[in-house]
């Protein structure tokens, strides 16, 4: 079971790394929600798994149960998380209307036309 | 505390409160700004003076104020002999500055800013000589920095003025910046940052290992403040402030900090053979150096920048021979210092304002024209050239008796003959300065008619030479102040006695020498000057911006080198970064054994790892199409979600569940705008690359959970789930968590939400002003456009939907206390019951039934929040402490009403508001890309029979 999480974790770290360093904004945003997926599941693994053991308090008396707190953070996590893919989803659309093209790079001849100014 | 200390407190704010009223009053006039500046100088003035008598008698004055005790920074004040002497010079000449600058700058200029300037000047320069605790005192010497760049640049217009500022920031600034590092090694050492303890632990710090450190960083900060060779050259290019900026800066304050902080460091790092060696050369060699370049300098201002460089040197030099004698020399040739130096700056001032020349080649001549400047500029100079009867003539032969008995590595001589030397330079720039202006035939060249200035002008430099001839004559009056401010730099009960005579001594010979050898250096001074000006030297300013120019170059290279433009690589540098950092530190840390036995894996739970394991990758391969990669996207969020589900995180599992079906609605709308498909742009070794960085990546972090998750941590969870009912009256622990005992956490994320939800809508706004605007409506997206929009079955479901939804998101807020659910749950649910509306029957329409604004949501949500947390307060508990409390209310079951629920309300409200705003901002946007509006519910109303249901825009 844990190798499976940790692998996944693998899994969606290692794309979400690779669709970040694509040169237009839609796959740097996917990257970044596959990057977050990944982030998010780490920190609620950090509480390590169990089964059937919901932090919710029992009412018959004595009862195991798992990490509370990695899920309370995780929870604002992923709000928050996607507070930040609109935020930036808002900017890359702002930017690719406005100059009309979605690559996130900076031309090194633009660059060098800034730095003559 | 008494009233004695709290008047010194008062003392250090006065002139920082009097700094706000000049300022702001731009059109009140000369007259009132100064007048505002006089009275809070006076004030203290007085008020340090009624302290005066205590503080004589040897009694030292005290405040203390805890700041930030954790730091070891207290406001803490004190006054002894020496700081009383620095706050009287400080204040004392303020006034006189304050008068002389009324009338020294010109209605045009703005001299409520000017005043201000002066304040903060005054007040940080009040700050150093009075601080108790050395991390306040290097708080001011920064504050004299800042205000001084502010004064030195005060006529913006002048390119010199802004050089000079520049320059004698950056120097004056990186010296304090090697003080701060100096001064925290010597609190370290003496386990304390108070300035009285220090003094008190001389002999542990030159023990000390790290006195070398300490001495050599503190004195940078003294030596770069004070213009110190090598140092000294960004001394002379200050000069382009205004003169009575000059007069200030460079006679009684700025550049005696860096004095004064040798004096008051005088009791810990003096006596041994490093400060000897270090302070007492440096000073020696300033002294002969700056006397000179002083004696071939045309511009007036220049030559006394440039006196004033040596006579810092002299005071320098005896306070590094490090004897009694000595520092009292010092002491008394501060009070004189201050006394000429002041008067002649004021003097060249008056002489530039009436001739409008300060060049002595184009002057002379003047003792006719101006005979009340000709006679104040000449008694301040005979006593800058150490004249009998005038007051530099008793502390320059203190300074001569001093320097006969000094060796130098065992060397009788070089010492006194250097000091003769530089006394003998100094008789001749100041010979100089009295016959090349005054003396000689009167010219009929000059740029304008000069005459005797008014008495505002001459009023405060005439104050200044009453006070030369004074303690010239009667030498015992300064007695008491120098007998006080001597002992509190030696720390020793001293009792000099300063007098006029002291028989046939070797200073005598020494100073006559200096004298005589002055004047046959002046008459020489024709031709000496013709050697001069051919010999090559080196200019100080352009090695200065030689070397600016290079840091800049080399800064310059670095980020251009590495912030190309390119996002991917900085992402890229990152990621790497990151992983090679991740990697050392596992290399460096080892791993234990394993101490979790690993969770069996049922079939179910391998299909759902198989999907998405495979959608991950199809993502990556499928991502140039990106509604595909849009849907893969989906379903790795979804089983995510029930993933929590099976791993005992219902909370979790219930917001990412939202949370994705929101995320994919927010990108659906984006990528309306954005184009479907991303180009085939990257070659086949970039791929390469950015794989194999992808696979570092994650099978780093993989494995770190892994590792992570099969070994056991003590942790402090039990702590919540033990208190959550008790505490918190809950049984969700998760959302006591989250309401309760971090609290102010989500508190703090709500908030950061709600941001989020404005900063689009105003980014949405800002793009909607631009030429963005433009772009949506030239657009064509009809093409994408479904024919039939607002489907007749979609807009009935959604709205038989609706209470559903809501009594749903009502029922997940309610139970949240104690069942998985709560405030983001509930707000993420209701939004999209929402949302579903805006899907099916467009957004013209449903936002014409929209009550209330979301903006709003957000503003009450985050207010709730706040007040309920404030509401304990009331109780005398902190801030979100929650209460609870069970109610029973028949019929219904007994139930429980917490604070914390309307904590949760909240963080429900925010929420909803934010994501609404969100997706509100993002579906405007295609109002103007020729969107039409729908005002009927649906495309086709079977009840209305009628196809019209919209209409262009």
């Amino acid at each position: 079971m844990e190798f499976l999480v940790a692998s996944a974790i693998g899994a969606m770290t290692a794309g979400g790394v690779y669709l970040l360093l694509r040169l237009r904004t839609f796959p740097v945003i996917l990257g970044l929600a596959l990057l977050s997926y990944a982030v998010n599941v780490f920190l609620f693994s950090s509480g390590r798994l169990a089964i059937d053991m919901s932090p919710i308090l029992s009412k018959y008396g004595e009862a195991s149960y798992t990490d509370p707190l990695p899920q309370a953070l995780v929870l604002t996590a992923i709000v928050i998380s996607f507070g930040m893919t609109a935020v930036l989803v808002m900017i890359s659309l702002g930017a690719y209307l406005e100059a009309d093209s979605d690559e996130i790079d900076i031309d090194q001849a633009d660059l060098d036309e800034d730095a003559a100014k | 505390m008494s009233t004695s200390s709290n008047l010194l407190f008062l003392i250090a704010l006065l002139p920082f409160l009097g700094a706000l009223v000049p300022g702001v009053m731009i059109r009140a006039g000369r007259n009132a700004a100064a007048t505002f500046t006089a009275v809070p100088t006076a004030i203290a003035l007085i008020l340090l003076l009624t302290f005066a008598p205590a503080v004589m008698e040897g009694e030292v004055i005290q405040a203390e104020l805890n700041w930030l005790p954790q730091l070891g920074l207290s406001a803490s004040f004190f006054l002894d002999g020496l700081g009383l002497l620095f706050a009287c010079m400080i204040l004392g000449v303020g006034l006189l500055i304050t008068l002389y600058a009324r009338f020294y700058l010109s209605g045009e200029d703005p001299v409520g800013q000017f005043y201000t300037y002066l304040l903060l000047f005054q007040g940080a320069m009040l700050g150093i000589v009075i601080s108790d605790n050395i991390l306040l005192l290097l708080v001011f010497w920064e504050l004299t920095s800042l205000s001084s760049f502010l004064l030195i640049g005060y006529w913006k217009h002048l390119p010199e003025g802004r050089q000079g500022a520049r320059m004698a920031l950056t120097v004056t600034g990186a010296g304090g910046l090697a003080m701060i590092g100096g001064m925290l090694i010597l609190g370290n050492i003496a386990g304390s940052y108070n300035l009285t303890d220090i003094l008190q632990a001389g002999d542990a710090i030159r023990a000390s290992d790290w006195y070398m450190p300490a001495l050599i960083l503190i004195l940078l900060g003294a030596f770069t403040k004070s213009a110190q060779f090598p140092f000294h050259f960004w001394l002379p290019h200050a000069m382009a402030a205004p003169t009575p900026v000059s007069a200030y800066l460079h006679s009684a304050t700025m550049v005696k900090a860096g004095v004064f902080l040798l004096a008051r460091m005088w009791p810990v790092l003096s006596g041994t053979d490093a400060w000897f060696y270090i302070v007492g050369t440096i000073g020696l060699i300033t002294m002969v150096l700056g006397a000179l370049i002083a004696l071939f300098k045309d511009d007036l201002k220049a030559l006394l920048a440039f006196s004033t460089v040596s006579h810092l040197g002299l005071l320098t030099m005896l306070l590094g021979f490090g004897t009694e004698a000595a520092a009292v020399a010092a002491v008394f040739h501060i009070i004189n210092h201050l006394t000429f130096k002041a008067a002649l700056f004021m003097t060249a001032g008056i002489i530039d304002h009436e001739t409008h020349t300060r060049d002595i080649k184009r002057l002379g001549g003047l003792r006719h024209l101006m005979p009340l400047t000709f006679f104040i500029g000449t008694v301040a100079a005979l006593s800058m050239a150490g004249i009998p009867l005038f007051n530099g003539f008793l502390s320059k032969e203190m300074m001569l008796e001093e320097a006969s008995h000094t060796y130098w590595a065992g060397n009788q001589y070089v010492v006194p003959v250097l000091a003769t030397i530089g006394a003998l330079l100094s008789v001749a720039y100041s010979l100089r300065f009295i016959s090349h202006v005054f003396l000689g035939p009167v010219r009929d060249d000059y740029p304008s008619k000069p005459h005797d200035p008014p008495f505002g002008l001459w009023a405060a430099p005439a104050l200044l030479v009453i006070l030369v001839i004074l303690i010239g004559v009667m030498p015992f009056l300064a007695e008491g102040i120098v007998t006080a401010a001597a002992s509190a730099v030696t720390g020793a009960d001293l009792h000099p006695h300063l007098k006029i005579w002291h028989g046939v001594t070797p200073a005598l010979y020494m100073s006559i020498i200096a004298v005589i050898g002055g004047a046959i250096l002046l008459a020489l001074h024709a031709p000496l000057d013709k050697v001069w000006i051919k010999a090559p030297r080196p200019e100080a300013k352009a090695i200065f911006d030689r070397l600016i120019a290079a840091v800049v170059g080399l800064t310059q290279r670095i980020t251009y080198g590495t912030h190309n433009g390119a996002i991917s690589r900085y992402l890229a540098i990152f990621t790497v970064a990151s992983v090679l950092l991740g990697a050392v530190a596992f290399m460096g840390g080892g791993l234990s054994a394993p101490t979790r036995e690993m969770l069996p894996v049922p079939a179910v739970i391998a299909v759902g790892w198989i999907m998405l394991i495979v959608a991950t990758i199809s993502v990556v391969t499928m991502h140039h199409h990106r509604f595909r990669a849009l849907v893969l996207i989906g379903i790795i969020g979804l089983t995510i979600s029930a993933g929590f589900v099976y791993m005992s995180a219902p909370d979790l599992a219930l917001t990412q569940i939202s949370v994705e079906t929101v995320t994919i609605m927010l990108l659906l709308l984006a990528l309306h705008f954005l184009p479907k498909e991303t180009p085939k742009e990257s070659s086949f070794g970039r791929k390469m690359r950015d794989g194999i960085i992808a696979l570092a990546a994650g099978g780093g972090v993989g494995g770190l959970a892994f590792a992570f998750m099969q070994r056991d941590v003590s942790t402090i969870s039990s702590y919540h789930v033990e208190n959550s009912y008790e505490g918190g009256g809950g049984t969700n622990v998760v959302n006591v968590i989250l309401v309760d005992f971090r609290g102010y956490d989500t508190y703090g994320e709500i908030i950061v939400l709600g941001i989020a939800g404005l900063l689009i809508y105003a980014l949405m706004h800002a793009l909607l002003d631009g030429p963005a605007a433009r772009r949506l409506r030239n657009t064509d997206y009809s093409q994408d456009r479904s024919k039939d929009r607002h489907p007749l079955m979609m807009v009935v479901v959604t709205r038989v939907l609706m209470p559903i939804a809501l009594m749903v998101g009502l029922y997940i807020f309610l139970r949240g206390h104690n069942q998985p659910g709560g405030g983001f749950v509930a707000g993420l649910v209701v939004a999209i019951a929402l949302l579903m509306q805006y899907m099916a029957s467009g957004f013209a329409w449903t936002q014409d039934r929209q009550r209330i604004e979301y903006h709003t949501l957000i503003g009450f949500g985050v207010i709730i929040a706040g007040i309920t947390g404030a509401g304990a307060w009331v109780f005398g508990a902190p801030f979100l402490t929650s209460s609870y409390t069970y109610v029973h209310l028949p019929p219904i079951e007994e139930f429980e009403l917490a604070t914390a629920m309307l904590f949760d309300l909240g963080v429900f409200l925010t929420v909803l508001g934010a994501v609404m705003l969100m997706l509100y901002s993002l579906s405007r946007i295609a109002r103007f890309a020729g969107e039409t509006v729908n005002v009927e519910a649906m495309d086709y109303d079977p009840a209305s029979r009628v196809d019209a249901g919209t209409e262009e825009r």
